[in-house]
């Protein structure tokens, strides 16, 4: 007979594992892909593939030069690919693709010891960058669906300058405005949280908190809170980056906390900064705030006695 | 209904609930450890040669920590070992050659029960320990310091491993035994609330006991939702009283008594034949066992006799476990002993003993979400690792039952149960 296995409990294990959250993750933002190339055309699939594609290379290469175990298959690398690209104005020369996935991948994620060990969002931290170092193509959105590809403001532009003309409540729910890839179409992404509840990869507290502190503050400040949930990149940052498992907290009320400072901040930043958007700044804050957080919120042990 | 404590769902396969059990061949040679319990091991009465009957006492109980043990099978004594030949550890046991009548001993007989006093006698007499797996006497649990102060016996039918039939096989084919245990311990210990506490998922022992009890209402049956661990005794208190047992205390302290359904069945078998514990009802299961059955196996038989009596093993055969698969241990010989712990005996296949390797921890959370106690299994495991004492005692390893969630949540594999385990030892040193 073969030799039997001894191994320490429990002989079963559950069905979740790494890569099937991300593939979740993934399904969950095809909706938003799917609204991008409706409103702003194909080259959206062209930034999405430059980006997913450079963001695996990076990975499996540093990987390799490092000797460490190659992790592309667990798909983190794809998410990141992939939020990234969301946060990119479709007219994105797709070399500064390259450039945002390489700060994303390699020193984000892997120059802090790869999966589980970054303390900041890669997708978030990297758009940051590219926002400083490519100011002008970041900040160049086109018109949905103009005759010559126009360039214009997005809605939180014309709301902090007061020039233009804002889209409607509903073409800022559907997405028909300008902005990158994946923040303009709400219906998309409300579809991917939707999803993402029922498959129980996140739970509700960190996105609800986030974007009802922001509809409050900014109801509080005399703006439109509608407006403000609706434009800029607050649900794709509240749905998809701000519960990014390991730059946020792991209890309930830390994520609870954690969604609150983010709507904070937002607000503070797009009522008082110089930059229009503020959820990737905030975001970024948090995610230093995460640890201190944790400990913070710390369970209680059931009938534990100090 | 109460908010439940946390835990996790596994999934049932209870494919032999509907397997009544049959007793098994007897094996040629048996051998009957003198520690099956919880506490002291029991003094060996025998010698080799000696002749013995079925239910003879083999094993006198040390003190009051301790339990009898009884010869399951009729045959001669043919040696006293006393080093257990698999894990090598010092253990008194009997090997018995038996001669396949299982003639019984003829000076067993009913006990007089008629005080509280005579139950105890008579439940020590019978050797029976906690057989839901702690394996504790069950004579120093009934024995109450302030009887006023317990005001409620939970009867433990919540089988929540998977796999395991063997209780919901108890109270079905037992019942009447574990009625009447249920009446002596209504006449004799005084308990204002005994609630019968069965998973959703074993409606027929939900619908025998809701009759009995509509019936003769000394009792009530509390139907819980399934979820693992729910049998555990912390979350059974707290899931049907709402109390809370504190950290470094027993459910005496908060009034509760938990006992489990296959022990209080055995101690009115005792009570009513006078047949003490000797051979024990157990779920033969697993994707390698050739006739997935409930067998009633004499206490000593080789467990390969029991998987041989099962059709035998698949040649994938690849893990034993005795107990359920959450919480259960994996053996590494065939050879050892069923014993009165043993409710469960499970050979995985290949497949199905397959463990993904371990990955890097991405912080998900659900290890905590799920910890039925609130503990924080990751951060422990950090603790453990980087070797941070004071922090680690902060976040009470000790704490943990050991239920298995936490690794079994777990999207990175991680061996997350036996780090707390590991936690816990560290800190007793």
């Amino acid at each position: 007979m073969n030799l039997l296995t001894v191994s320490p409990s429990p002989h079963i294990r559950g069905n979740e594992t790494t890569s099937g959250i991300m593939r979740d993750v993934l399904i969950a933002l095809i909706p938003a892909a799917v609204a991008s190339v409706i409103i702003f055309g194909f080259r959206t699939l062209a930034v999405i593939a430059v980006c997913v594609c450079s963001c695996a290379i990076f990975e499996w290469a540093f990987e390799k030069l490092t000797k460490r175990d190659t992790t592309i298959g667990d798909l983190s690398a794809a998410v990141t690919g992939v939020l990234l690209a969301y946060n990119l104005p479709v007219t994105i020369p797709l070399w500064q693709c390259v450039v945002g996935s390489f700060v994303a991948i390699v020193v984000i994620k892997q120059l802090f010891g790869g999966i589980g060990k970054n303390f900041a969002n890669p997708a978030i931290t990297a758009r940051i960058f590219m926002f400083l170092a490519f100011t002008g193509t970041m900040s160049r959105y086109i018109i949905p669906r103009s005759p010559d590809a126009v360039t214009g403001a997005t809605p939180l532009m014309i709301m902090q300058s007061g020039v233009g003309e804002l889209p409607s409540a509903l073409d800022l729910f559907l997405g028909n405005h300008g902005g990158v890839l994946g923040e303009t179409c709400a219906l998309a992404l409300i579809l991917g949280f939707a999803y993402l509840l029922i498959r129980r990869v996140i739970g509700w507290e960190t996105p609800v908190i986030y974007v009802a502190v922001v509809f409050a503050l900014t109801a509080a400040f005399g703006g439109n809170p509608v407006n403000a949930i609706l434009s800029g990149g607050l649900l794709l940052g509240a749905i998809f980056m701000a519960t990014d498992y390991v730059t946020a907290p792991m209890t309930f009320w830390g994520r609870f906390v954690f969604g609150a400072g983010c709507g904070v901040l937002t607000v503070i930043i797009r009522q008082f900064g110089s930059y229009p958007e503020g959820v990737s700044f905030s975001i970024l804050i948090m995610n230093i705030l995460t640890p201190y957080l944790n400990r913070l919120t710390a369970a209680k042990p059931f009938g534990g006695v100090k | 209904m109460l908010k439940t404590l946390g835990g996790v769902r596994t999934p049932h396969k209870k494919g032999t609930a509907n397997s009544r059990e049959e007793p098994m061949a007897i094996s040629r040679f048996v051998t009957i450890p003198m520690s099956m319990h919880r506490g002291k091991p029991a003094k060996c009465i025998v010698k080799t040669g000696d002749v013995l009957k079925v239910g003879q006492k083999i094993g006198e109980a040390d003190g009051s920590d301790s339990a009898h043990i009884h010869s399951s099978v009729s045959g001669t004594v043919k040696d006293i070992i006393t080093t257990d030949p698999v894990t090598g550890k010092a253990q008194i046991s009997v090997v018995i050659e038996t001669d396949g009548l299982q003639t019984f001993d003829e000076t067993l007989a009913p006990p007089t029960v008629e005080t509280l006093d005579d139950l105890l006698v008579a439940i020590r007499n019978s050797g029976v320990v906690g057989l839901g797996g702690a394996v504790a006497p069950t004579a120093p649990k009934l024995t109450l310091r302030d009887p006023s102060k317990i005001d409620y016996l939970i009867v433990n039918g919540a089988e929540c491993e998977p796999y395991m039939t063997c209780d919901t096989r108890t109270m079905i084919d037992d019942r009447e035994l574990l009625w009447s245990g249920i009446r002596l311990i209504h006449r004799f210990l005084g308990i204002k609330n005994i609630v019968i506490a069965i998973e959703r998922n074993k409606p027929e022992p939900i619908r025998i006991f809701k009759e009995l009890t509509a019936k003769e209402p000394i009792a009530r049956v509390q139907v819980l939702p399934t979820k693992y661990p729910q049998g555990g005794k912390i979350n059974l208190i707290y899931n049907i009283t709402g109390r809370i047992v504190p950290e470094g205390k027993r459910p005496g302290d908060v009034g509760c008594v938990v006992i489990n359904c296959s022990t209080l069945a055995c101690v009115a078998r005792y009570v009513e034949t006078g047949v003490p514990l000797v051979a024990k009802r157990v779920t033969v299961d697993g994707s390698a066992v050739k006739k997935p059955r409930n067998v009633l196996v004499p206490l000593g038989t080789p467990i390969s006799d029991v998987f041989e009596y099962c059709g035998g093993l698949r040649d994938n055969v690849a893990k034993v476990i005795t107990g359920g698969p959450m919480m259960g241990i994996t053996i590494p010989d065939l050879h050892m002993p069923v014993v009165k712990s043993t409710n469960t005996l499970l050979a995985f296949s290949d497949k199905e003993a397959f463990a993904p390797k371990p990955s890097t921890c991405i912080m998900c959370g659900k290890c905590i979400a799920n910890c039925p106690m609130k503990l924080m299994p990751v951060e422990i495991q950090d603790a453990f690792l980087r070797e941070k004492t004071d922090r680690l005692r902060a976040l009470k390893p000790g704490m943990c039952v050991e239920c298995g969630c936490c690794s079994f949540t777990c999207p990175a594999s991680r061996p997350l149960t036996q780090y707390v385990k590991l936690a816990k030892a560290r800190l007793r040193e």
